[in-house]
């Protein structure tokens, strides 16, 4: 994906200014910055979901594999597929466990009982909750420990076959062993996803990602981005002073 | 330091205070469910006695004849008509109207032009609706019919329907819409199966409230559905009911009627509390799985 001059808008007030960035396919790139940089906006924008919530408006460009996507042309339910998202807590549907994860592919079409049955068992295996909801499979999902729940709405969102991931700070909610659970499976999933994933942990930034982006605010409380690079340069040697200030925790 | 002593008790005026305002609570909880428990043991008394299978399965006799069956089955089928009429009609209406108010139109003037309308006929008595009914079919049919009581049943019914559905709606998270949306599913689809479902309990309950109410409904039947002694014959004629059976026999100066209605208002109350158990069983299977 390819983000060129992204301006965000939310009404008339203005939440980011011109980000240009690129997201490599197959690799892990981690969103970190103060609160109210407009991390959660910019990856809401990548998959349009923030339209949803709020009067919004875009300037700039986002490319989908040479497609825009802000493009009045744009099948948003088939974008939407494309680039799958988790939420910063967890959400599963008041439905069984089984039913949560076949339901982006029943809305998306037919399909038989045992295909659906197949998706559903790699999508859970992928998401490495399997073995410990394959005998809760018919009850309901909001039985499930908040960790399982994430994971269940990964395994929800793997199910479509998505080419991107966008995690809008998946583990904020969750233990520390729930969190260290979701980043193996962060490790897991990287060799055929592309992950976007938006923290405020910077010791996770690390740990997961293979590019950082530092975002941050200025005066005037629009967000913008200061340094994208490798996570190993940005936390290592950044060249912003800010970044270097914001990782050795002198702010933010 | 000095350490206050836990053990030591208030001071009297407080202590006093405390127990005369639980005193005051209970005895104003007494009073309110006084003339409640009034009414249910009053309608038990007078109308258990003659509660039998042969008043639920017969027509009311004739006047004087008392080697004839008394009962009012033709009632019951009535307002089973009547009522699940106007069921049938308002609460698609009315939950559809609810999803256009949540999902699609929320916030827009049109939509809340729509909730104040919903709100404002929640609130006009049930007479006025039945005049309405009348003016509206049965003067234009110059007949009174069952139609006429299910329609005056239905408008009655309508803004319940609404703005309790919409309640219902409205409690769904919107992560829920979120979370669907960003699977592919188009905002039919969501609505559909993610909404409704998780709201179907609080729509149920909102739906079942409703019936109960309409089945106790008198005013809009008398001139629209009227009454009859006979069996149901037809939509297009008039239909009995409970409530105006009711209603009827009460200021009739014979005995035979007043205590058939009495028996009937057993029989009225124990449909609607039949229905409020059942919306109650609705809601509590569905919180045992969350």
């Amino acid at each position: 994906m390819r983000i060129k001059d992204l301006s965000f808008y939310y009404g008339v007030r203005k939440a980011l200014e011109r980000v240009t960035m690129d997201i490599y396919q197959g690799r892990v790139t981690a969103i970190i910055g103060p609160s109210g940089c407009g991390k959660s906006t910019f990856i809401k924008a990548l998959n349009r979901i923030s339209e949803l919530e709020a009067q919004v408006q875009v300037d700039g460009l986002i490319e989908f594999f040479g497609q825009d996507i802000y493009s009045s042309r744009i099948n948003l339910n088939r974008l939407r597929r494309q680039i799958g998202m988790v939420f910063q807590k967890p959400n599963p549907f008041s439905m069984s466990v089984y039913d949560n994860v076949a339901y982006g592919i029943r809305v998306s079409g037919r399909k038989s009982k045992s295909e659906l049955d197949d998706i559903v068992e790699s999508a859970l295996t992928n998401a490495a909750l399997w073995d410990e909801v394959k005998d809760v499979l018919n009850k309901s999902a909001l039985g499930l420990s908040g960790g399982q729940q994430q994971r269940l709405c990964i395994a929800r969102a793997l199910a479509v076959k998505p080419r991107v991931l966008l995690m809008d700070e998946p583990c904020s909610a969750l233990d520390p062993i729930a969190t260290m659970k979701i980043e193996d499976l962060i490790h897991e999933l990287r060799s055929d996803l592309t992950i976007v994933i938006v923290t405020h942990n910077m010791q996770q930034a690390s740990r997961v990602s293979d590019y950082t982006a530092f975002f941050s605010t200025d005066e005037s409380r629009v967000g913008h981005m200061v340094e994208f690079g490798s996570t190993s340069q940005i936390f290592r040697a950044a060249n912003e002073a800010r970044t270097r200030d914001y990782i050795e925790g002198r702010f933010g | 330091m000095k350490v206050e002593d836990l053990s030591q008790p208030l001071p009297p005026v407080r202590q006093f205070f405390s127990y005369a305002m639980t005193a005051i609570a209970f005895l104003l909880t007494g009073l309110a469910l006084l003339p409640l428990f009034a009414i249910l043991i009053e309608i038990l008394r007078q109308g258990l006695p003659n509660l039998s299978l042969e008043t639920l399965v017969s027509l009311p006799a004739p006047i004087g004849v008392t080697d004839q069956p008394n009962g009012f089955a033709n009632a019951i089928v009535g307002t089973l008509i009547m009522v699940g009429l106007a069921s049938l009609a308002s609460i698609p209406i009315g939950v559809m109207t609810a999803i256009y108010l949540t999902e699609f139109g929320k916030g827009g003037a049109i939509a809340n032009s729509i909730r104040f309308i919903a709100t404002v006929l929640s609130g006009v008595p049930s007479i006025v609706v039945g005049v309405f009914a009348y003016g509206v079919i049965v003067l234009t049919t110059k007949n009174f019919s069952a139609i006429a009581g299910s329609f005056a049943l239905a408008v009655l019914m309508l803004p319940v329907v609404v703005l309790s559905t919409e309640g219902a709606l409205n409690l769904v998270s919107n992560s829920q819409r979120l979370a669907s949306a960003a699977l592919g599913s188009s905002r039919f689809q969501t609505t559909w199966r993610v909404v409704l479902l998780s709201a179907l309990p609080g729509i149920t309950t909102g739906i079942l409230l409703a019936v109960a109410r309409a089945a106790g409904e008198t005013a809009p039947l008398i001139f629209t559905a009227l009454f009859s002694q006979n069996w149901f014959s037809g939509l297009q004629n008039p239909t009995p009911s409970m409530s105006v059976l009711i209603y009827n026999y009460a200021n009739s100066p014979y005995v035979e009627q007043t205590s058939l209605a009495w028996t009937a208002s057993v029989v009225l109350v124990l449909m609607i509390l039949l229905i409020n158990i059942l919306s109650r069983l609705v809601t509590r299977n569905r919180l045992d799985i969350q």
